[in-house]
């Protein structure tokens, strides 16, 4: 009776912090730079957020492998432009703050139609159905341009009527406030919903859908109401991205905004439910971060990406929580100079890969007419063997001393493991 | 009085192959009955067709008089009938108590809901760690189901088979894999935890069929040759038969 009493905590203090944290991050994260591309960036993230986080629904948390899912985040954003160009025009009244539930609702109500028909199976047949219905909405964006706009898309204007409280949704800043209020709001019911007995269910139909049949549910049904949630939220996404970018194109529903969201949530952790939103920041500072620094963004992406499923398949939250796990049980000290060691060795790899990526890019483009760059403050021919030597020599020397600290780390990470599990179960 | 469980003429094929031809057999109330044979006889086709799991081919299933012939597995363990794996079949990467949580959820009617905090749903909390209690494992409370002994995720999977508080329990082979100590504490769990139930169980281990069953029946080749008293089985000249002319204490 102790235990169970010792269980239910007044006031659950890590709770509190980590959604006062959540809160306080995204309050003051304009603050650390104002400037209009931090602000873009910001607002882009919680955006891929609240789209990663939805999208997670079906893969880490009932184990459906979507390449569809931008279908609903992005026919929640063509629905939420139309719905706010005839707010613009005066045919309908509804404020511009509500419009990303214009969103959700478009996406809910698709979920509903298209996730009946991919939610009846499982695995690599609802992995295919859900490519097939993505191509096919995708297709219907250039047969339909009445509502899609065609080639150059549905463009919008934000700036509605008269502000109300002085918010127009004119700054920018105003309106990535309304997105980290909708990103906040969102994850609490993310969150949320993952303690809820659908919630629950829809892991156990994950592990093993066939037992799941067996105390009561119907897959297939579990699926689909999970799919509709998740487009719900997935539409709200979309609804906050045509606020945000005033203009929704076929690239809102295709095949590589599907992509996109697989790659931010399993970088991030598929396992944990914060994971998507670690994902969604990281990818968000690649595509437009790096994007804007360097033409070779896409293929950094790919790296990482395959670093991550190679070394790291539970993603930078897995990484996290198993670091926290040595911290606690105190093995992190004896981890400390290998990471430094893997640091080094890993940042002189990236300095040879960035190196070659960037002296191929500029030569494929720039090419004889201007042969001579300047790369990280090196002045450099690309028609000379130098800087290619150099970059080569560089990636080679780094990749085989990252492989060697990393035989060496995993050592001493097995190790501490290993004290950890003799030392007993509690910290 | 209907029977709790009915079988009519139960029959499965699969392509030209008969695996069940025509099984007849009634299952009273509360009664603990065995179903023994030798391998591919088809138990565990029979118990697939009775739990909904494969559809028969011909013949009528009935549950406390009520036709669930062709009925899908979830629809059938909503009217009361729950059943076990031979191969262990949980959730394995939830915890034990989530697994039987997972289990008590439809009964208690809380179904697809997502407008209840699963953490605020005392009735659930309390029967699944009951139902923990009775197959000793609350000490493993929130170890994922994956990584249990043996004779945990034995344990586990009849928990999770009696979790939803089912009137007909299908058992299939509990004690496979299971030394002696296992079993004898297997039977023990079993005996308890279907205390009031009807209890149908497949089992390759005789002495845990006599000690359990009220009544055996006998499946060769997918037809019931034998159904009865433990002492009218042991002496039966058709069992005996099939069983090579060995005595059944030796099987």
């Amino acid at each position: 009776m102790t235990a169970r009493s010792l269980r239910y905590k007044p006031v659950d203090l890590g709770r509190w912090l980590a959604w006062g944290g959540f809160a306080l991050v995204l309050l003051a994260a304009p603050l650390v730079s104002g400037t209009s591309f931090a602000i873009t960036l910001l607002s882009q993230m919680g955006i891929g957020i609240v789209f990663a986080l939805s999208y997670n629904m079906l893969l880490g948390q009932s184990g459906m492998l979507s390449f569809g899912h931008a279908v609903y985040s992005g026919l929640g954003a063509y629905i939420a432009a139309h719905a706010l160009n005839l707010v613009g025009r005066g045919q309908l009244a509804f404020p511009v703050t509500l419009l990303p539930l214009v969103g959700g609702i478009s996406g809910m109500l698709f979920a509903v139609a298209f996730g009946y028909v991919t939610t009846r199976r499982s695995g690599t047949t609802f992995a295919m159905i859900s490519l097939g219905i993505g191509e096919l909405v995708a297709a219907c964006s250039l047969m339909f341009p009445g509502f899609f706009g065609g080639e150059g898309g549905v463009t919008t204007n934000r700036v509605v009527g008269q502000p109300i409280l002085g918010i127009s949704y004119g700054p920018a800043i105003q309106v990535y406030y309304l997105i980290a209020a909708w990103t906040f709001a969102c994850t609490a019911a993310m969150y949320a919903f993952t303690h809820t007995p659908l919630g629950r269910i829809a892991n156990a139909v994950r592990d093993n859908p066939e037992r799941a049949e067996f105390i009561g549910y119907s897959p297939q049904r579990v699926r689909w109401f999970v799919m509709i949630i998740a487009g719900f939220f997935a539409g709200v996404a979309g609804g906050l991205a045509c606020i945000n970018f005033e203009i929704v194109s076929a690239e809102n529903v295709g095949a590589a905004r599907s992509g996109g969201v697989l790659i931010a949530t399993f970088i991030g952790g598929a396992g944990f439910f914060f994971g998507p939103i670690l994902g969604a920041i990281v990818y968000a500072a690649m595509v437009t971060g790096v994007g804007t620094l360097t033409k070779a963004w896409l293929l950094y992406l790919g790296v990482l990406f395959l670093v991550m499923v190679l070394f790291a398949p539970g993603g930078f939250a897995s990484l996290i929580v198993m670091n926290l796990r040595m911290a606690r049980f105190g093995q992190l000290g004896r981890l400390v100079p290998h990471y430094i060691a893997l640091a080094c060795a890993g940042l002189a790899a990236l300095a040879g890969l960035v190196g070659l990526a960037e002296i191929t890019y500029y030569f494929s483009l720039e090419g004889e007419a201007r042969p001579r760059t300047e790369l990280f403050g090196i002045a450099m021919n690309v028609m000379t063997a130098a800087p290619w030597a150099g970059a080569a020599a560089l990636l080679v020397v780094g990749v085989a001393l990252t492989a060697l600290a990393w035989r060496r780390f995993r050592r001493e990470w097995d190790a501490g493991q290993r004290a950890i599990q003799e030392g007993g179960n509690r910290p | 009085m209907s029977a709790a469980l009915e079988l009519r003429g139960v029959a499965k094929s699969f392509g030209r192959t008969e695996i069940i031809r025509g099984v007849d057999l009634a299952v009273e109330r509360g009664e603990r009955h065995a179903i023994i044979g030798p391998n591919g006889a088809g138990k565990s086709t029979l118990f697939n067709l009775v739990s909904g799991r494969f559809p028969a081919s011909d013949g009528k299933i009935l549950l406390n008089g009520e036709d669930i012939t062709g009925l899908a597995p979830y629809e059938i363990n909503r009217k009361g009938l729950s059943r076990s794996f031979q191969v262990t079949n949980i959730f394995h990467r939830l915890s034990v108590f989530e697994n039987i949580r997972c289990a008590v959820l439809w009964p208690l009617g809380y179904r697809y809901s997502f407008w209840h905090r699963l953490g605020a749903l005392g009735d659930a909390r309390s029967r699944a760690e009951e139902i923990m209690q009775s197959i000793g494992l609350e000490r493993r409370r929130d170890t994922p189901a994956g990584v249990l002994s043996y004779a945990e995720q034995r344990a586990l999977e009849i928990g999770v088979t009696i979790a939803g508080g089912a009137e007909v329990i299908l058992l299939d082979e509990p004690t496979a894999g299971m030394n002696r100590t296992e079993t004898a504490h297997a039977v023990e769990l079993i005996r308890a935890v279907t205390r009031g139930k009807t209890l149908v169980m497949v089992e390759h281990d005789m002495s845990v069929v006599f000690d359990l069953a009220d009544r055996i029946s006998v499946l060769v080749y997918g037809a019931l040759i034998a159904t009865g008293a433990p002492a009218a089985i042991r002496s039966d000249r058709a069992v005996q038969e099939a069983y090579l002319g060995r005595s059944l204490d030796d099987a």
